[in-house]
């Protein structure tokens, strides 16, 4: 049985380690510097001290953010998630132990910042609680299975103190839901929570499936009313439009970006990317049904 | 032509003493004897367990064990399970199904866990196999209620339909009418992840009555509490029962309906379901706890005195599954009543909270590791630990095979001295020689690996998150643990070095997956040039690696060996890094 040659094998080691050359520090200079210099070096350094950082700080808006959608979410490690008053303990990169750093920005050139994702506020509605007004949630942590959080997530565990904590526990964790795109060869689940409205979902599936759009009725003679769709894109690959279409409670197939955003990730069951030529019947049923709801 | 001498004994006695060992790594040292015992020792070999689905091609497994009565695959890395793996990245089962069905008609069983199985793979199945007897599928997904149908149509012999955790399309196709009425052979059958989808209760207890040799029998959330009673009356032999929906307008004779249905239930040994509880119907088990070994309280919303009631009631519990709700106050008289726990999981209530709801800490884990001198197997959900707890947890229980400990915060320290928790889970891997398995978290350093690496030989199963330092945690854990088969980490500064240094030692192990650590793109590529028998992929949803500067780091890494060479089936947002035949070392 082999075993490892880590440590005995010197020389192969040597040669390696040799290739992965590794420095840890800023762009031009040699020094271990700690400060924010750059929000992209940021990004890496703060996850690579170990110290903790408010996504927020993180990113300050400019640029495109990049995001990889729900399930597999990004790396994670650049923010942290909610503090409750923990300190560092020792993780400075700069004691002894921590010899070999992380990875370099060489030449000067900066990586696009990894990717992050955002979640909305968790604040539970109408307590009185001082609840953290961003608490940033990790994908994949804690570590409990799809099935589990789904399954408590549609039946929020009952609470002596008060049923508005209910929406606070289980079910504001996150929000599955399946993709499919007519034509594309699997599905692909995104979390809606994660993302603050249709703009934010737009982007999202747009990188998943590279090509789509979210229609507007606009085309089918709707005209004045609070539409929310936003960005209208063409597949230049086939050169036809796609529309994104939900399922919702009811098991009706309605036009994204009808209703309130809120009203949506509570109704959205799965998601679907439809050619616009499909969906031409979608829009009356989805106006008739708006008119109905309250 | 091999000399027969007076220790050679013909092949049909050595087939028949080979037919005595079941476990794959006897059956696999048998093997290697010589060329003559490998030879019979193929022929005769029932089973196959492939621990990663890419890491032998189905072509190659039964060209080498042509008479397979039963396969095992496990395609997903584990991180999967938290959405930690994108959809789309593999771990199909189609191949597998096409290359048996040609050459292995007559497969009896598939088990497979994280896989991606299809409609057309079921319908496969169904029509290939004539024999075909059981079909266990755990955290599986991409089929419907469809595929399944057609399992229970055409598998006339079918014993086992066994739906764990999987993620099932539910088209409420009445999956049990498709069980012809001439179907009398199910001895298992669970469909508790089937979620809402409508069964019909006459079916059911048709099927109930006429298969008598069930002893398995998992409800879905679907089947209210006043369907049970006639349900258990027509199947007293269960052994094992998970409920439906435990709640019901209380009304006296359904109450005693149900305390007798079970009551009646002799045999009854497992319990779980428990969805939506009413406590006021669960005394109506209460006649079968004496004997219950195996109870799952994982979804039941009980609060902590109702959960004390019927935990005292089961003193021979070896298993318990049960949310936080059942406190220290819950564990502590867990740990004076069920002296013959095994094995105990503990989940959160509210993971995503902030403060805690419950009063679970530390506490109820140390007074169930000091009343239960049988405990193994532990995962426990807690907001604060300390290294004092850790140290008499693993002080009073040196059996323990596998722990778990999820502290949900992460990075959280020693709540009574502010110190990281190294010491704590050295205690655990010092003490806990036996241990296979291990999920660290709280606010650890480099030490607590090497800890690891000095003193968990037999770990075989390692899980840590938001940890360590510097690569010099990792090359402890590379170098020290020599019996390390799954090594899975998230969100820990772990970087190119250690990961070179210890490129052979990913040999002997089955997988290694990194994700949001600092590996760099160079380091793959150069890992996947110099370990041919190594798939290095890389998965990153940014776009290709060779967009950005080498140095980069990748978003996820999963590297494991292979005899398959690279796989065909990867999306868009994978890369195996290709082998270099003029680098490879020695």
């Amino acid at each position: 049985m082999e075993k490892s040659s880590g440590v005995t094998n010197t020389e192969e080691s040597g040669l390696l380690l040799k290739d992965t050359e590794l420095r840890l520090g800023l762009p031009g200079s040699e020094s271990p510097e700690m400060e924010d210099h750059d929000q992209n070096v940021l990004s890496l350094k703060s996850f690579v001290s170990g110290a903790k950082r408010g996504f927020s700080d993180a990113l300050d808006g400019g640029g495109k953010w990049v995001f990889s959608g729900g399930s597999g979410g990004g790396s994670e490690g650049l923010f942290s998630p909610r503090r409750g008053g923990n300190n560092n303990g020792g993780n400075d990169l700069s004691g002894p132990d921590s010899g070999l750093g992380g990875p370099v920005l060489k030449d000067g050139v900066a990586p696009k910042p990894l990717v992050v994702q955002e979640k909305k506020s968790q604040v539970a509605a109408g307590n009185g609680n001082t609840a953290p007004a961003s608490k940033a949630q990790v994908v994949g942590w804690p570590p409990i299975r799809s099935f589990r959080k789904n399954t408590m997530a549609s039946h929020p565990p009952k609470n002596d103190n008060d049923d508005d904590n209910a929406e606070a526990k289980f079910g504001s964790g996150c929000l599955y839901v399946k993709v499919s795109m007519d034509g594309a060869p699997y599905l692909r689940k995104v979390d809606l929570k994660i993302y603050g409205g249709y703009k934010e979902l737009s982007s999202a599936l747009e990188k998943m499936f590279s090509c789509f759009t979210i229609g507007q009725c606009g085309s089918h003679g709707v005209s004045s009313r609070d539409v929310l769709s936003e960005s209208r894109l063409i597949d230049l690959l086939h050169g036809s439009e796609y529309v994104l279409t939900y399922e919702d409670k009811d098991g009706d197939w309605m036009l994204v970006g009808d209703v309130p955003w809120e009203m949506f990730t509570n109704c959205c069951k799965r998601l679907r990317i439809m050619k616009s030529t499909e969906a031409i019947g979608l829009a009356p049923r989805a106006m008739e049904k708006c008119k109905t709801r309250t | 032509m091999h000399k027969k001498t007076a220790f050679s004994f013909p092949d049909e006695v050595l087939e028949h003493v080979f037919s005595f060992i079941q476990s794959d790594k006897d059956r696999n040292s048998v093997s290697m004897v010589c060329k003559s015992w490998y030879e019979i020792e193929r022929w005769c070999r029932r089973k196959v367990f492939v621990g990663n689905c890419y890491a032998v091609s189905p072509r190659m497994v039964i060209k080498r064990f042509p008479e397979i009565r039963s396969i095992e695959l496990k395609g997903k890395p584990h991180f999967a399970d938290f959405n930690l793996v994108p959809d789309g990245w593999g771990g199909y089962v189609f191949p597998w199904i096409v290359e048996m069905a040609g050459a292995v008609p007559w497969l009896e069983e598939i088990k497979l866990k994280r896989m991606v199985v299809t409609d057309e793979s079921l319908e496969l199945i169904a029509k290939s196999f004539k024999n075909f007897k059981a079909l266990v599928l755990s955290s599986c997904e991409g089929f419907s209620t469809d595929g399944l149908a057609a399992i229970a149509a055409s598998c006339k012999n079918l014993k086992e339909l066994d739906l764990r955790d999987c993620d099932v399309d539910d088209l409420s196709g009445h999956l049990l009418s498709h069980f012809p009425d001439t179907y009398t052979s199910l001895v298992s059958l669970n469909i508790s992840c089937l979620g809402s989808d409508e069964v019909s209760f006459s079916t059911l207890e048709r099927l109930v009555c006429r298969c008598t040799n069930l002893r398995t029998l998992r409800l879905n959330r679907a089947v209210p509490l006043d369907k049970i009673a006639n349900i258990l009356r027509r199947a007293p032999q269960l052994v094992d029962f998970g409920t439906g929906t435990y709640a019901a307008d209380l009304r006296p004779d359904s109450y005693s309906d149900l305390a007798g249905a079970f009551s009646s239930c002799k045999e009854l040994r497992s319990l779980s379901g428990f969805w939506d509880v009413v406590p006021d119907y669960l005394p109506a088990i209460y006649p079968v706890c004496s004997k219950l070994t195996s109870l799952n309280l994982s979804y039941a919303t009980i609060q902590s005195p109702e959960l004390i009631k019927l935990v005292s009631h089961c003193p021979n519990l070896q298993r318990l599954l049960v949310l936080d709700y059942i406190e220290d106050s819950g564990l502590e008289v867990l740990a004076s009543s069920c002296k013959n726990l095994q094995e105990l999981r503990v989940f959160p209530s509210d993971p995503f909270g902030v403060e805690p709801n419950v009063s679970l800490t530390e506490q109820g884990l140390v007074a169930v590791s000091s009343g239960c001198p049988k405990l193994q197997s532990v995962l426990y959900f807690c907001r604060r630990m300390s290294n004092e707890a850790l140290v008499t947890v693993a002080k009073n229980c040196p059996n323990f095979t596998r722990f778990r400990l999820c502290i949900i915060e992460p990075r959280t320290a020693d709540y009574q001295t502010l110190e990281p928790l190294d010491v704590g889970f050295g205690a655990i891997v010092q003490y806990c020689k036996d241990l296979q398995r291990l999920s660290l978290s709280g606010l650890l350093t480099d030490r607590v690996f090497e800890y690891i690496g000095t003193y968990a030989k037999k770990l075989e199963m390692l899980s840590v998150a938001f940890a360590g330092d510097s690569d010099l945690g990792l090359h402890h854990v590379l170098s020290g643990c020599e019996s390390l088969r799954k090594l899975e980490i998230r969100d820990c500064p772990f970087g190119d070095k250690a990961l070179l240094a210890n490129a052979a030692k990913l040999e002997t192990m089955r997988s290694l997956w990194m994700s949001s650590c600092a590996v760099s793109f160079r380091a793959c590529k150069l890992l996947g040039q110099k370990m041919p028998r190594l798939n290095v992929e890389v998965i990153d949803e940014r776009g290709p690696p060779d967009s950005r500067p080498e140095s980069c780091p990748v978003d996820k890494l999963y590297i494991y060996r292979t005899v398959a060479g690279s796989r065909f089936d990867m999306p868009p947002f994978v890369w195996t890094m290709e082998d270099d035949p003029s680098l490879q070392l020695s």
